[in-house]
């Protein structure tokens, strides 16, 4: 649904910039191409690590991972599978309901999603490519820091 | 050709073993193909407009426009500009960092930056209405809370731990 909005503003934007300058429009192209491109040969390596991890990490296998470890471990355990995989948010959450009905706690299933979104290992390689390696480091260890900070606190909460 | 080669060689070497993996072990290289071409198919579904408008913003926002509004003198108003970008993005983390890119070679503070990659990977509108049919409203607004507070945290921290000769360096990285 959301895409559609994207495509829709992408369009739009694309159709008022061609009326108000053609040239400039065509540069606009050219550097989406080349952005793209420049990411293309990490990103595609990306596509195969993921096909390859969740293969062997199955959603049974994560949820034996988390749903039988409870505490601290299982929370770790959570916060290190989210830093690791790279999964969409609409296979994700799915997943999540289903560890919490399979016995997973909240704090667990907390650290997972939040370090999903925040943390990622395999994308390493891209962001050291905007952000450099110290930066990008800092980040990636901060957000996991808080990720358990927050499974901590939502663990209490809920 | 050499070149293209040298650039996308982890990538063909990665191809390998997952044919080896596929030839060895059939069942876990099946679904790794099958896995990966899903991926694939979703990236080709929700990237290009990400990079259009990436293209466009690159063209017609011209460097001054940004200073002004996410620089290091934008204030409060920057912070909330960077959060909105990213908060109505769509797509994974990984399409955040050339835009990223764009926003650093236009003169965005680097703080608004990560303001900018953090609502991106966790605030998105669309994820949390998901979050919410999967994992109940009180979970997902009492992350959403955390998050909010954990997305300043961490610009803040990365910010601070960079000097400003390394918070150069990355500009220099996205100069182009």
């Amino acid at each position: 649904m959301f895409t559609y909005v994207l495509y829709a503003l992408a369009g739009g934007g694309l159709l008022v910039s061609f009326v108000k300058d053609r040239g400039k429009t065509k540069m606009a192209l050219k550097k989406a191409w080349k952005s793209f491109e420049n990411i293309l040969p990490q990103f595609l390596a990306i596509l195969i690590i993921i096909g390859l991890a969740l293969s062997i990490l199955s959603p049974e296998t994560i949820t034996m991972l988390m749903g039988t470890r409870s505490g601290v471990f299982g929370v770790l355990g959570a916060a290190l599978i989210g830093s690791i995989t790279l999964i969409p948010g609409f296979v994700a959450f799915p997943l999540a309901a289903a560890l919490l009905k399979n016995g997973a706690g909240y704090m667990q299933i907390a650290a997972f999603v939040s370090t999903l979104m925040m943390v990622g290992v395999v994308t390493l390689p891209l962001e050291i490519k905007t952000f450099g390696k110290r930066a990008t480091l800092i980040r990636n260890v901060a957000a996991f820091v808080f990720s358990l900070l927050a499974a901590l606190v939502i663990g209490v909460v809920l | 050709m050499k070149e293209l080669f040298k650039r996308y060689r982890v990538f063909l070497a990665l191809l390998a073993v997952n044919v080896v993996v596929g030839l060895t072990l059939p069942e876990i290289g099946a679904k790794s193909f099958e896995l990966t071409r899903n991926n694939l198919l979703e990236m080709i579904s929700v990237i290009p407009p990400i990079f259009v408008l990436l293209g466009l913003l690159d063209v017609w926002v011209d460097r001054a426009t940004m200073i002004r509004y996410t620089g290091k003198r934008s204030g409060l108003k920057g912070v909330l500009i960077a959060f909105l970008l990213g908060s109505a993005a769509a797509g994974p983390l990984y399409a955040a960092f050339p835009v990223a890119a764009v926003m650093l070679k236009k003169g965005s503070s680097l703080f608004n930056v990560f303001i900018f990659i953090g609502a991106w990977s966790t605030t998105k509108i669309p994820l949390l209405t998901f979050e919410a049919a999967s994992l109940g409203l009180t979970f997902t607004l009492t992350r959403l809370m955390l998050s909010i507070i954990g997305i300043v945290l961490i610009a803040a921290t990365a910010d601070s731990l960079l000097t400003s000769g390394q918070q150069q360096e990355i500009y220099d990285l996205n100069r182009n």
